[in-house]
Protein backbone atom coordinates (compact mmCIF):
# COMPACT_ATOMS: atom_id res chain seq x y z
CA UNK A 1 0.00 0.00 0.00
CA UNK A 2 3.02 2.51 0.75
CA UNK A 3 3.83 1.67 -3.04
CA UNK A 4 0.56 2.57 -4.25
CA UNK A 5 0.88 6.12 -2.20
CA UNK A 6 3.91 6.63 -3.30
CA UNK A 7 3.50 6.16 -6.82
CA UNK A 8 0.50 8.31 -6.68
CA UNK A 9 2.08 10.69 -4.63
CA UNK A 10 5.08 11.19 -6.97
CA UNK A 11 3.25 11.29 -9.98
CA UNK A 12 0.87 13.99 -8.89
CA UNK A 13 3.70 16.18 -7.70
CA UNK A 14 5.47 16.21 -11.03
CA UNK A 15 2.19 16.46 -12.96
CA UNK A 16 -0.08 18.50 -10.94
CA UNK A 17 1.64 22.27 -11.49
CA UNK A 18 1.93 21.30 -14.90
CA UNK A 19 -2.47 20.86 -15.04
CA UNK A 20 -3.05 23.92 -13.01
CA UNK A 21 -0.25 26.13 -14.85
CA UNK A 22 -1.92 25.30 -17.94
CA UNK A 23 -5.54 25.40 -16.68
CA UNK A 24 -7.12 22.18 -16.32
CA UNK A 25 -9.88 22.68 -19.14
CA UNK A 26 -7.10 23.92 -21.98
CA UNK A 27 -5.19 20.63 -20.86
CA UNK A 28 -7.60 18.17 -21.16
CA UNK A 29 -9.31 19.77 -24.04
CA UNK A 30 -7.53 21.57 -25.95
CA UNK A 31 -6.87 20.14 -29.60
CA UNK A 32 -2.99 20.73 -30.01
CA UNK A 33 -0.09 19.19 -28.47
CA UNK A 34 3.02 21.20 -29.53
CA UNK A 35 5.78 20.51 -26.59
CA UNK A 36 8.23 22.33 -28.58
CA UNK A 37 5.40 25.96 -28.72
CA UNK A 38 4.47 25.64 -25.13
CA UNK A 39 0.92 24.20 -26.08
CA UNK A 40 -0.25 21.08 -24.32
CA UNK A 41 -3.72 20.15 -25.24
CA UNK A 42 -4.01 16.46 -24.70
CA UNK A 43 -7.30 15.69 -26.60
CA UNK A 44 -5.39 14.34 -29.63
CA UNK A 45 -3.61 12.08 -27.48
CA UNK A 46 -6.98 10.93 -25.85
CA UNK A 47 -8.87 10.07 -28.78
CA UNK A 48 -5.98 8.55 -30.41
CA UNK A 49 -6.16 6.34 -27.44
CA UNK A 50 -9.30 5.71 -27.49
CA UNK A 51 -9.52 5.45 -31.49
CA UNK A 52 -6.85 2.82 -31.03
CA UNK A 53 -8.71 0.89 -27.69
CA UNK A 54 -12.22 1.24 -29.47
CA UNK A 55 -11.09 -0.96 -32.54
CA UNK A 56 -9.04 -3.09 -30.67
CA UNK A 57 -12.73 -4.32 -28.43
CA UNK A 58 -14.21 -4.39 -31.22
CA UNK A 59 -12.20 -6.93 -33.23
CA UNK A 60 -10.98 -8.77 -29.98
CA UNK A 61 -14.06 -8.84 -27.77
CA UNK A 62 -16.19 -10.87 -30.48
CA UNK A 63 -13.14 -13.00 -30.96
CA UNK A 64 -12.51 -13.94 -27.82
CA UNK A 65 -15.96 -14.26 -26.69
CA UNK A 66 -16.44 -16.60 -29.13
CA UNK A 67 -13.37 -18.25 -28.12
CA UNK A 68 -14.35 -18.72 -25.20
CA UNK A 69 -17.49 -20.21 -25.79
CA UNK A 70 -15.63 -23.04 -28.24
CA UNK A 71 -13.40 -23.43 -25.25
CA UNK A 72 -15.84 -24.48 -22.33
CA UNK A 73 -19.13 -25.51 -24.17
CA UNK A 74 -17.87 -27.11 -27.30
CA UNK A 75 -14.39 -28.59 -27.04
CA UNK A 76 -13.85 -31.81 -25.17
CA UNK A 77 -11.96 -31.20 -22.29
CA UNK A 78 -8.47 -32.50 -23.26
CA UNK A 79 -7.99 -30.30 -26.28
CA UNK A 80 -9.13 -27.16 -24.68
CA UNK A 81 -6.43 -27.53 -21.80
CA UNK A 82 -4.07 -27.11 -24.17
CA UNK A 83 -5.48 -24.88 -26.00
CA UNK A 84 -6.40 -22.65 -22.83
CA UNK A 85 -2.58 -23.56 -21.92
CA UNK A 86 -1.44 -22.36 -25.52
CA UNK A 87 -3.02 -18.60 -24.87
CA UNK A 88 -2.21 -18.59 -21.22
CA UNK A 89 1.50 -19.08 -22.58
CA UNK A 90 0.97 -16.01 -25.24
CA UNK A 91 -0.19 -13.97 -22.54
CA UNK A 92 3.32 -13.64 -21.55
CA UNK A 93 4.77 -12.30 -24.60
CA UNK A 94 6.45 -9.19 -24.03
CA UNK A 95 4.67 -6.35 -25.40
CA UNK A 96 8.38 -5.21 -27.56
CA UNK A 97 7.63 -7.99 -29.50
CA UNK A 98 3.84 -7.99 -30.43
CA UNK A 99 5.19 -4.21 -31.20
CA UNK A 100 8.04 -5.85 -33.83
CA UNK A 101 5.14 -8.09 -35.07
CA UNK A 102 2.89 -5.38 -35.90
CA UNK A 103 5.57 -3.29 -37.25
CA UNK A 104 6.80 -5.54 -39.79
CA UNK A 105 3.31 -7.41 -41.12
CA UNK A 106 0.46 -5.34 -40.16
CA UNK A 107 1.78 -2.39 -41.16
CA UNK A 108 2.60 -3.20 -44.51
CA UNK A 109 -0.46 -5.29 -44.39
CA UNK A 110 -2.57 -2.10 -43.53
CA UNK A 111 -1.37 -0.22 -46.51
CA UNK A 112 -1.41 -3.44 -48.72
CA UNK A 113 -4.79 -5.06 -48.07
CA UNK A 114 -7.11 -1.78 -46.18
CA UNK A 115 -5.73 0.83 -48.33
CA UNK A 116 -6.58 -0.61 -51.50
CA UNK A 117 -10.35 -1.13 -49.72
CA UNK A 118 -10.93 1.95 -49.02
CA UNK A 119 -10.00 3.54 -51.83
CA UNK A 120 -12.89 1.74 -53.89
CA UNK A 121 -14.77 4.44 -50.95
CA UNK A 122 -12.78 7.24 -50.98
CA UNK A 123 -9.89 7.89 -54.05
CA UNK A 124 -8.09 9.54 -52.05
CA UNK A 125 -7.20 8.12 -49.25
CA UNK A 126 -3.58 7.42 -48.65
CA UNK A 127 -1.05 5.90 -45.69
CA UNK A 128 1.85 5.12 -44.77
CA UNK A 129 0.33 1.96 -42.58
CA UNK A 130 1.61 3.11 -39.10
CA UNK A 131 -2.61 3.93 -38.08
CA UNK A 132 -5.52 3.73 -36.00
CA UNK A 133 -6.35 0.36 -38.43
CA UNK A 134 -2.60 -1.28 -37.69
CA UNK A 135 -2.59 -0.31 -33.72
CA UNK A 136 -6.21 -1.48 -33.28
CA UNK A 137 -5.83 -4.87 -35.31
CA UNK A 138 -1.84 -5.29 -32.77
CA UNK A 139 -3.65 -4.65 -29.49
CA UNK A 140 -6.85 -6.97 -30.20
CA UNK A 141 -4.36 -9.94 -30.65
CA UNK A 142 -2.45 -8.89 -27.36
CA UNK A 143 -6.03 -8.47 -25.14
CA UNK A 144 -7.46 -11.91 -26.51
CA UNK A 145 -5.70 -13.89 -23.82
CA UNK A 146 -6.68 -11.62 -21.27
CA UNK A 147 -10.84 -11.67 -22.81
CA UNK A 148 -10.50 -15.33 -23.51
CA UNK A 149 -8.84 -16.51 -20.14
CA UNK A 150 -11.55 -14.68 -18.15
CA UNK A 151 -14.59 -15.16 -19.81
CA UNK A 152 -13.69 -18.74 -20.25
CA UNK A 153 -13.40 -18.63 -16.42
CA UNK A 154 -17.05 -16.84 -16.14
CA UNK A 155 -18.60 -19.73 -18.32
CA UNK A 156 -17.10 -22.53 -17.04
CA UNK A 157 -18.25 -21.30 -13.34
CA UNK A 158 -22.29 -21.34 -14.75
CA UNK A 159 -23.63 -23.63 -12.80
CA UNK A 160 -24.60 -27.09 -14.44
CA UNK A 161 -27.77 -27.22 -13.87
CA UNK A 162 -28.69 -24.41 -15.93
CA UNK A 163 -26.82 -25.92 -18.79
CA UNK A 164 -28.85 -29.44 -17.72
CA UNK A 165 -32.34 -27.29 -17.31
CA UNK A 166 -31.89 -25.74 -20.61
CA UNK A 167 -31.17 -29.24 -22.30
CA UNK A 168 -34.38 -31.21 -20.46
CA UNK A 169 -36.66 -28.67 -22.04
CA UNK A 170 -35.65 -29.59 -25.89
CA UNK A 171 -33.25 -26.59 -26.33
CA UNK A 172 -30.30 -27.53 -28.05
CA UNK A 173 -26.59 -26.90 -27.45
CA UNK A 174 -26.56 -23.82 -29.48
CA UNK A 175 -29.62 -22.03 -27.44
CA UNK A 176 -28.34 -23.24 -24.33
CA UNK A 177 -25.00 -21.74 -24.80
CA UNK A 178 -26.63 -18.33 -26.90
CA UNK A 179 -29.44 -17.78 -24.18
CA UNK A 180 -28.77 -19.38 -20.95
CA UNK A 181 -24.63 -19.65 -20.56
CA UNK A 182 -23.60 -16.43 -21.93
CA UNK A 183 -26.75 -14.06 -20.11
CA UNK A 184 -25.77 -16.23 -16.83
CA UNK A 185 -22.04 -15.44 -17.16
CA UNK A 186 -22.29 -12.00 -18.60
CA UNK A 187 -20.63 -9.90 -15.57
CA UNK A 188 -17.54 -11.89 -15.48
CA UNK A 189 -17.57 -11.86 -19.32
CA UNK A 190 -18.37 -7.47 -18.88
CA UNK A 191 -15.39 -7.69 -16.30
CA UNK A 192 -13.04 -9.37 -19.24
CA UNK A 193 -13.65 -6.85 -21.55
CA UNK A 194 -13.05 -3.81 -18.90
CA UNK A 195 -9.55 -5.87 -18.04
CA UNK A 196 -8.77 -6.43 -21.37
CA UNK A 197 -9.60 -2.33 -22.13
CA UNK A 198 -7.39 -1.48 -19.48
CA UNK A 199 -4.84 -3.42 -20.78
CA UNK A 200 -5.21 -2.12 -24.66
CA UNK A 201 -4.96 1.45 -23.03
CA UNK A 202 -2.28 0.98 -20.41
CA UNK A 203 -0.20 -0.77 -23.59
CA UNK A 204 2.82 1.10 -24.73
CA UNK A 205 5.15 -0.52 -26.44
CA UNK A 206 3.57 -2.03 -29.21
CA UNK A 207 1.69 1.27 -30.27
CA UNK A 208 4.35 3.47 -29.93
CA UNK A 209 5.76 1.36 -32.94
CA UNK A 210 2.87 0.72 -34.93
CA UNK A 211 0.54 3.91 -34.53
CA UNK A 212 2.67 6.99 -36.22
CA UNK A 213 2.69 9.06 -33.29
CA UNK A 214 1.23 12.15 -34.75
CA UNK A 215 -0.59 14.03 -32.37
CA UNK A 216 -3.45 15.50 -34.77
CA UNK A 217 -7.07 14.25 -34.43
CA UNK A 218 -7.59 11.48 -36.88
CA UNK A 219 -9.72 11.85 -39.67
CA UNK A 220 -9.92 8.49 -41.37
CA UNK A 221 -9.13 4.96 -39.73
CA UNK A 222 -5.79 4.92 -41.84
CA UNK A 223 -4.50 7.86 -40.26
CA UNK A 224 -1.81 8.42 -37.57
CA UNK A 225 -2.82 8.63 -34.65
CA UNK A 226 -0.22 9.29 -31.12
CA UNK A 227 -1.24 8.02 -27.49
CA UNK A 228 -1.63 8.66 -24.22
CA UNK A 229 1.50 5.62 -23.17
CA UNK A 230 3.07 6.22 -26.56
CA UNK A 231 3.57 9.82 -26.03
CA UNK A 232 5.37 9.47 -22.51
CA UNK A 233 7.56 7.11 -23.39
CA UNK A 234 9.13 8.70 -26.74
CA UNK A 235 8.95 12.41 -25.63
CA UNK A 236 10.50 11.60 -21.97
CA UNK A 237 13.96 11.39 -23.72
CA UNK A 238 14.33 14.27 -24.61
CA UNK A 239 11.57 16.29 -22.44
CA UNK A 240 12.68 20.55 -20.73
CA UNK A 241 11.55 20.44 -17.63
CA UNK A 242 8.24 22.32 -18.33
CA UNK A 243 7.65 19.55 -20.95
CA UNK A 244 8.52 16.43 -19.01
CA UNK A 245 5.89 18.03 -16.15
CA UNK A 246 3.68 18.03 -18.84
CA UNK A 247 4.08 14.47 -19.40
CA UNK A 248 3.58 13.51 -15.92
CA UNK A 249 0.51 15.40 -16.03
CA UNK A 250 -0.63 13.39 -18.97
CA UNK A 251 0.38 10.43 -16.37
CA UNK A 252 -1.86 11.31 -14.43
CA UNK A 253 -4.85 11.39 -17.08
CA UNK A 254 -3.93 7.72 -17.46
CA UNK A 255 -3.48 6.79 -13.99
CA UNK A 256 -7.12 8.00 -13.50
CA UNK A 257 -8.44 6.48 -16.49
CA UNK A 258 -7.24 3.06 -15.16
CA UNK A 259 -7.93 3.40 -11.74
CA UNK A 260 -11.70 3.95 -12.45
CA UNK A 261 -11.66 1.04 -14.72
CA UNK A 262 -10.36 -1.10 -12.20
CA UNK A 263 -13.32 -0.06 -9.92
CA UNK A 264 -15.87 -0.53 -12.45
CA UNK A 265 -14.46 -4.23 -13.30
CA UNK A 266 -14.30 -5.19 -9.40
CA UNK A 267 -17.90 -3.77 -9.07
CA UNK A 268 -19.30 -5.94 -12.20
CA UNK A 269 -17.32 -8.91 -11.10
CA UNK A 270 -18.72 -8.66 -7.27
CA UNK A 271 -21.85 -8.44 -8.66
CA UNK A 272 -21.55 -12.06 -10.87
CA UNK A 273 -21.02 -13.42 -6.74
CA UNK A 274 -24.52 -12.50 -6.17
CA UNK A 275 -25.81 -13.59 -9.20
CA UNK A 276 -24.52 -16.75 -9.15
CA UNK A 277 -25.77 -17.54 -5.92
CA UNK B 1 -35.47 -29.94 -36.63
CA UNK B 2 -37.28 -26.98 -38.72
CA UNK B 3 -34.59 -25.83 -41.27
CA UNK B 4 -34.52 -22.21 -40.54
CA UNK B 5 -32.89 -23.99 -36.73
CA UNK B 6 -30.71 -25.98 -38.71
CA UNK B 7 -29.23 -22.89 -40.89
CA UNK B 8 -29.06 -20.74 -37.66
CA UNK B 9 -26.65 -23.98 -35.48
CA UNK B 10 -24.64 -23.86 -38.72
CA UNK B 11 -24.15 -20.24 -38.75
CA UNK B 12 -23.80 -20.21 -34.60
CA UNK B 13 -20.77 -23.40 -34.71
CA UNK B 14 -19.34 -21.30 -38.20
CA UNK B 15 -18.86 -18.44 -36.34
CA UNK B 16 -17.51 -19.87 -33.29
CA UNK B 17 -15.08 -22.38 -34.86
CA UNK B 18 -13.82 -19.48 -37.45
CA UNK B 19 -13.29 -16.87 -34.32
CA UNK B 20 -11.35 -19.83 -32.33
CA UNK B 21 -9.42 -20.31 -35.30
CA UNK B 22 -8.46 -17.11 -35.42
CA UNK B 23 -7.23 -16.41 -31.96
CA UNK B 24 -5.25 -19.87 -32.26
CA UNK B 25 -3.75 -18.80 -35.51
CA UNK B 26 -2.72 -15.41 -34.71
CA UNK B 27 -1.26 -16.20 -31.73
CA UNK B 28 0.95 -19.43 -33.49
CA UNK B 29 1.85 -17.90 -36.26
CA UNK B 30 3.33 -15.00 -34.18
CA UNK B 31 5.65 -17.40 -32.09
CA UNK B 32 6.82 -19.53 -35.03
CA UNK B 33 7.43 -16.19 -37.45
CA UNK B 34 9.47 -14.52 -34.90
CA UNK B 35 11.27 -17.77 -33.80
CA UNK B 36 11.83 -18.85 -37.33
CA UNK B 37 13.14 -15.80 -38.54
CA UNK B 38 15.47 -15.13 -35.24
CA UNK B 39 16.56 -18.71 -34.22
CA UNK B 40 19.24 -19.30 -37.13
CA UNK B 41 21.10 -15.46 -35.87
CA UNK B 42 21.15 -16.83 -32.31
CA UNK B 43 24.82 -18.02 -32.28
CA UNK B 44 27.25 -18.43 -29.60
CA UNK B 45 29.41 -15.16 -30.44
CA UNK B 46 25.67 -13.38 -30.47
CA UNK B 47 25.11 -14.96 -26.67
CA UNK B 48 28.91 -14.40 -25.87
CA UNK B 49 30.32 -10.76 -27.61
CA UNK B 50 29.65 -6.94 -26.72
CA UNK B 51 27.16 -5.21 -29.42
CA UNK B 52 29.21 -3.30 -31.93
CA UNK B 53 28.17 -0.31 -33.27
CA UNK B 54 25.30 0.37 -31.68
CA UNK B 55 24.24 -3.17 -31.74
CA UNK B 56 24.41 -4.04 -35.47
CA UNK B 57 26.98 -6.38 -34.88
CA UNK B 58 28.71 -8.67 -32.67
CA UNK B 59 26.68 -9.97 -29.75
CA UNK B 60 24.25 -9.00 -26.44
CA UNK B 61 26.28 -10.40 -23.82
CA UNK B 62 26.38 -7.08 -21.51
CA UNK B 63 22.22 -6.81 -22.16
CA UNK B 64 21.51 -10.40 -21.25
CA UNK B 65 23.69 -9.74 -18.18
CA UNK B 66 22.13 -6.50 -17.64
CA UNK B 67 18.51 -8.07 -18.14
CA UNK B 68 19.61 -10.92 -15.22
CA UNK B 69 20.74 -7.62 -12.88
CA UNK B 70 17.98 -5.96 -12.78
CA UNK B 71 15.51 -8.79 -12.63
CA UNK B 72 17.68 -10.78 -9.27
CA UNK B 73 17.74 -7.25 -7.57
CA UNK B 74 13.32 -6.90 -7.74
CA UNK B 75 13.35 -10.60 -6.99
CA UNK B 76 16.07 -9.85 -3.83
CA UNK B 77 13.42 -7.59 -2.58
CA UNK B 78 9.65 -8.70 -3.83
CA UNK B 79 10.66 -11.52 -2.61
CA UNK B 80 10.50 -11.48 1.00
CA UNK B 81 7.97 -8.42 1.10
CA UNK B 82 5.29 -10.24 -0.85
CA UNK B 83 5.49 -13.35 1.00
CA UNK B 84 6.31 -11.44 3.84
CA UNK B 85 2.77 -9.86 3.35
CA UNK B 86 0.51 -12.40 2.09
CA UNK B 87 1.27 -14.23 5.08
CA UNK B 88 0.32 -11.08 7.07
CA UNK B 89 -2.64 -10.83 5.27
CA UNK B 90 -4.06 -14.76 5.89
CA UNK B 91 -2.50 -15.96 8.87
CA UNK B 92 -2.09 -12.76 11.15
CA UNK B 93 -4.34 -9.98 10.72
CA UNK B 94 -8.59 -10.62 11.07
CA UNK B 95 -9.49 -9.26 7.33
CA UNK B 96 -10.88 -6.09 9.14
CA UNK B 97 -11.33 -2.99 6.89
CA UNK B 98 -7.61 -2.23 6.29
CA UNK B 99 -6.64 -5.90 5.09
CA UNK B 100 -9.80 -4.47 2.69
CA UNK B 101 -8.20 -1.38 1.85
CA UNK B 102 -4.75 -2.94 1.70
CA UNK B 103 -6.56 -5.38 -1.18
CA UNK B 104 -7.56 -3.01 -3.45
CA UNK B 105 -4.74 -1.16 -3.48
CA UNK B 106 -2.87 -4.04 -4.12
CA UNK B 107 -5.08 -5.12 -6.98
CA UNK B 108 -4.67 -1.25 -8.31
CA UNK B 109 -1.28 -1.30 -8.61
CA UNK B 110 -1.57 -4.83 -11.06
CA UNK B 111 -3.00 -2.65 -13.24
CA UNK B 112 -0.93 0.55 -13.19
CA UNK B 113 0.22 0.89 -17.02
CA UNK B 114 3.75 0.09 -17.01
CA UNK B 115 4.40 3.64 -18.05
CA UNK B 116 3.33 5.11 -15.16
CA UNK B 117 5.66 3.14 -13.00
CA UNK B 118 8.49 4.64 -15.78
CA UNK B 119 7.31 7.80 -14.61
CA UNK B 120 7.16 6.78 -11.08
CA UNK B 121 10.48 5.69 -10.93
CA UNK B 122 12.61 7.99 -12.88
CA UNK B 123 10.80 10.84 -10.39
CA UNK B 124 11.40 8.63 -7.11
CA UNK B 125 14.55 6.56 -8.01
CA UNK B 126 16.32 8.65 -10.29
CA UNK B 127 15.92 11.91 -9.42
CA UNK B 128 14.82 12.40 -5.86
CA UNK B 129 16.58 9.11 -4.40
CA UNK B 130 19.15 10.47 -6.40
CA UNK B 131 19.77 6.95 -8.07
CA UNK B 132 20.62 7.75 -11.49
CA UNK B 133 20.21 5.92 -15.03
CA UNK B 134 21.19 2.71 -13.37
CA UNK B 135 20.34 -0.83 -12.95
CA UNK B 136 19.42 -0.18 -9.23
CA UNK B 137 16.50 1.97 -9.94
CA UNK B 138 15.21 -0.31 -12.61
CA UNK B 139 15.78 -3.05 -10.48
CA UNK B 140 13.35 -1.37 -7.92
CA UNK B 141 10.79 0.00 -10.64
CA UNK B 142 10.60 -3.70 -11.30
CA UNK B 143 10.12 -4.81 -8.09
CA UNK B 144 6.87 -2.80 -7.91
CA UNK B 145 5.59 -4.45 -10.89
CA UNK B 146 5.96 -7.85 -9.41
CA UNK B 147 4.83 -7.47 -5.69
CA UNK B 148 1.10 -8.04 -6.88
CA UNK B 149 2.07 -11.07 -8.60
CA UNK B 150 4.09 -12.76 -5.70
CA UNK B 151 1.48 -11.31 -2.81
CA UNK B 152 -1.35 -12.49 -4.77
CA UNK B 153 -0.43 -16.01 -5.92
CA UNK B 154 0.96 -16.74 -1.86
CA UNK B 155 -2.56 -15.62 -0.76
CA UNK B 156 -4.01 -17.73 -2.93
CA UNK B 157 -1.88 -20.83 -2.31
CA UNK B 158 -1.86 -20.22 1.61
CA UNK B 159 -6.07 -20.28 1.54
CA UNK B 160 -5.76 -24.05 -0.34
CA UNK B 161 -4.11 -25.18 3.20
CA UNK B 162 -6.31 -26.36 5.02
CA UNK B 163 -7.48 -24.96 8.47
CA UNK B 164 -6.75 -28.90 9.96
CA UNK B 165 -3.62 -27.97 9.62
CA UNK B 166 -2.84 -25.24 11.20
CA UNK B 167 -5.17 -26.34 14.12
CA UNK B 168 -2.91 -29.57 14.48
CA UNK B 169 -0.15 -27.72 14.76
CA UNK B 170 -1.17 -25.13 17.72
CA UNK B 171 -3.09 -27.84 19.82
CA UNK B 172 0.60 -29.49 20.17
CA UNK B 173 1.51 -26.65 21.42
CA UNK B 174 3.57 -24.86 18.62
CA UNK B 175 3.39 -21.03 18.56
CA UNK B 176 2.13 -19.61 15.64
CA UNK B 177 4.79 -18.53 14.40
CA UNK B 178 5.98 -21.91 14.57
CA UNK B 179 3.04 -22.87 12.82
CA UNK B 180 3.35 -20.36 9.88
CA UNK B 181 6.74 -21.13 9.40
CA UNK B 182 7.10 -24.61 9.64
CA UNK B 183 3.60 -26.14 8.75
CA UNK B 184 2.03 -23.65 6.94
CA UNK B 185 4.67 -22.02 4.69
CA UNK B 186 5.99 -25.82 3.77
CA UNK B 187 2.53 -26.80 1.95
CA UNK B 188 2.48 -24.03 -0.26
CA UNK B 189 6.20 -23.89 -1.81
CA UNK B 190 4.88 -24.79 -4.91
CA UNK B 191 2.15 -22.29 -5.21
CA UNK B 192 4.99 -20.08 -4.05
CA UNK B 193 7.66 -20.77 -6.96
CA UNK B 194 4.91 -20.30 -9.32
CA UNK B 195 4.12 -16.61 -8.65
CA UNK B 196 7.34 -15.86 -8.35
CA UNK B 197 8.08 -17.32 -11.60
CA UNK B 198 5.58 -15.32 -13.15
CA UNK B 199 6.92 -12.47 -11.40
CA UNK B 200 9.97 -12.87 -13.31
CA UNK B 201 8.36 -13.52 -16.68
CA UNK B 202 7.12 -9.80 -16.52
CA UNK B 203 10.24 -8.46 -15.35
CA UNK B 204 11.42 -9.47 -18.33
CA UNK B 205 9.63 -8.74 -20.90
CA UNK B 206 8.89 -5.33 -19.07
CA UNK B 207 9.73 -2.64 -21.62
CA UNK B 208 8.45 1.08 -21.23
CA UNK B 209 9.49 1.21 -17.33
CA UNK B 210 13.03 0.28 -17.43
CA UNK B 211 13.09 3.15 -20.45
CA UNK B 212 12.96 5.67 -18.37
CA UNK B 213 14.69 4.24 -15.27
CA UNK B 214 17.53 2.10 -16.72
CA UNK B 215 19.71 4.71 -18.96
CA UNK B 216 20.47 2.43 -22.16
CA UNK B 217 24.09 2.14 -21.95
CA UNK B 218 26.02 -0.67 -23.59
CA UNK B 219 28.23 -1.17 -21.19
CA UNK B 220 28.26 -4.46 -18.97
CA UNK B 221 26.86 -3.23 -16.05
CA UNK B 222 29.29 -4.19 -13.22
CA UNK B 223 28.06 -1.76 -9.78
CA UNK B 224 24.60 -1.61 -9.34
CA UNK B 225 24.55 2.24 -10.03
CA UNK B 226 25.84 1.24 -13.62
CA UNK B 227 23.50 2.19 -16.57
CA UNK B 228 22.41 -0.56 -18.49
CA UNK B 229 20.04 -2.19 -21.05
CA UNK B 230 17.63 -4.82 -20.67
CA UNK B 231 16.59 -7.28 -23.66
CA UNK B 232 13.03 -5.92 -24.64
CA UNK B 233 14.94 -2.33 -24.74
CA UNK B 234 17.35 -3.29 -26.31
CA UNK B 235 14.68 -4.66 -28.91
CA UNK B 236 12.71 -1.70 -28.78
CA UNK B 237 15.57 0.50 -29.89
CA UNK B 238 16.80 -1.58 -32.26
CA UNK B 239 13.46 -1.81 -34.29
CA UNK B 240 12.88 1.95 -33.74
CA UNK B 241 16.17 2.99 -35.36
CA UNK B 242 15.83 0.04 -38.13
CA UNK B 243 19.47 -0.88 -36.97
CA UNK B 244 19.79 -4.88 -37.70
CA UNK B 245 16.36 -7.00 -39.22
CA UNK B 246 19.16 -10.09 -37.85
CA UNK B 247 19.46 -8.77 -34.35
CA UNK B 248 16.40 -7.98 -34.10
CA UNK B 249 14.64 -11.25 -34.48
CA UNK B 250 17.45 -12.77 -32.37
CA UNK B 251 16.73 -10.87 -30.06
CA UNK B 252 12.51 -11.30 -29.98
CA UNK B 253 13.10 -15.30 -30.61
CA UNK B 254 15.61 -15.21 -27.31
CA UNK B 255 12.91 -13.27 -25.23
CA UNK B 256 10.10 -15.53 -26.76
CA UNK B 257 12.31 -18.17 -26.03
CA UNK B 258 13.03 -17.19 -22.08
CA UNK B 259 9.31 -16.44 -21.56
CA UNK B 260 7.94 -19.39 -23.22
CA UNK B 261 10.52 -21.57 -20.83
CA UNK B 262 9.21 -19.29 -17.66
CA UNK B 263 6.30 -19.49 -18.09
CA UNK B 264 5.64 -22.90 -18.91
CA UNK B 265 7.99 -23.45 -15.98
CA UNK B 266 4.70 -22.01 -13.82
CA UNK B 267 2.07 -24.01 -15.51
CA UNK B 268 3.68 -27.11 -14.62
CA UNK B 269 4.37 -26.42 -11.33
CA UNK B 270 1.00 -24.70 -10.41
CA UNK B 271 -0.52 -28.25 -12.11
CA UNK B 272 1.26 -30.34 -9.57
CA UNK B 273 0.60 -28.20 -6.94
CA UNK B 274 -3.76 -28.35 -7.89
CA UNK B 275 -2.90 -32.12 -8.09
CA UNK B 276 -2.01 -32.60 -4.85
CA UNK B 277 -4.42 -30.42 -3.08
CA UNK B 278 -7.01 -32.91 -5.14
CA UNK B 279 -5.73 -35.47 -3.86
Amino acid sequence: MVSVALITVFVFMNGLPSMVEHGFMEFLLGDRWRPTNGLFGILPLVVGTLCVTGLALLIGVPTGVASAVFLSDILPKKPAAVFKFAIELLAGIPSVVYGFFGLIIIVPMVKRIFLPILQVFDPEATTTGFSIMAGGLVLAIMILPTVVGLSENAISAVPSDYREASLAIGANKRETAMRVLVPAAKSGILASIILGMGRAIGETMAVLLITGNVALLPGSILDPVATLTGTIALEMSYADAGHQQALFAVGIVLFCIIFILNIIARFVASRMGVGGK
Amino acid sequence: MSSSKRRKDIAYYGVIAALSVFTLFCLIVIIVYITSNGLPHITWEFLTERPRSMGKEGGIFPIIVATLYATAIALVIACPIGIGAAVFFKEYSKGGRFIQIVRIFTEVLAGIPSIVFGLFGFAFFVVFLGLGWSVLSGGLTLFMMILPTIVRSTEESLETVPMSYREGSLSVGATRWQTTVKVVLPCCVKGIVTGVILGVGRAVGETAAVMLTMGGALRLPLSPFDAGRTMSMHMFVLTSEGLSMEKTFATAALLIIIILIINSAANLIGRKVGAINSA
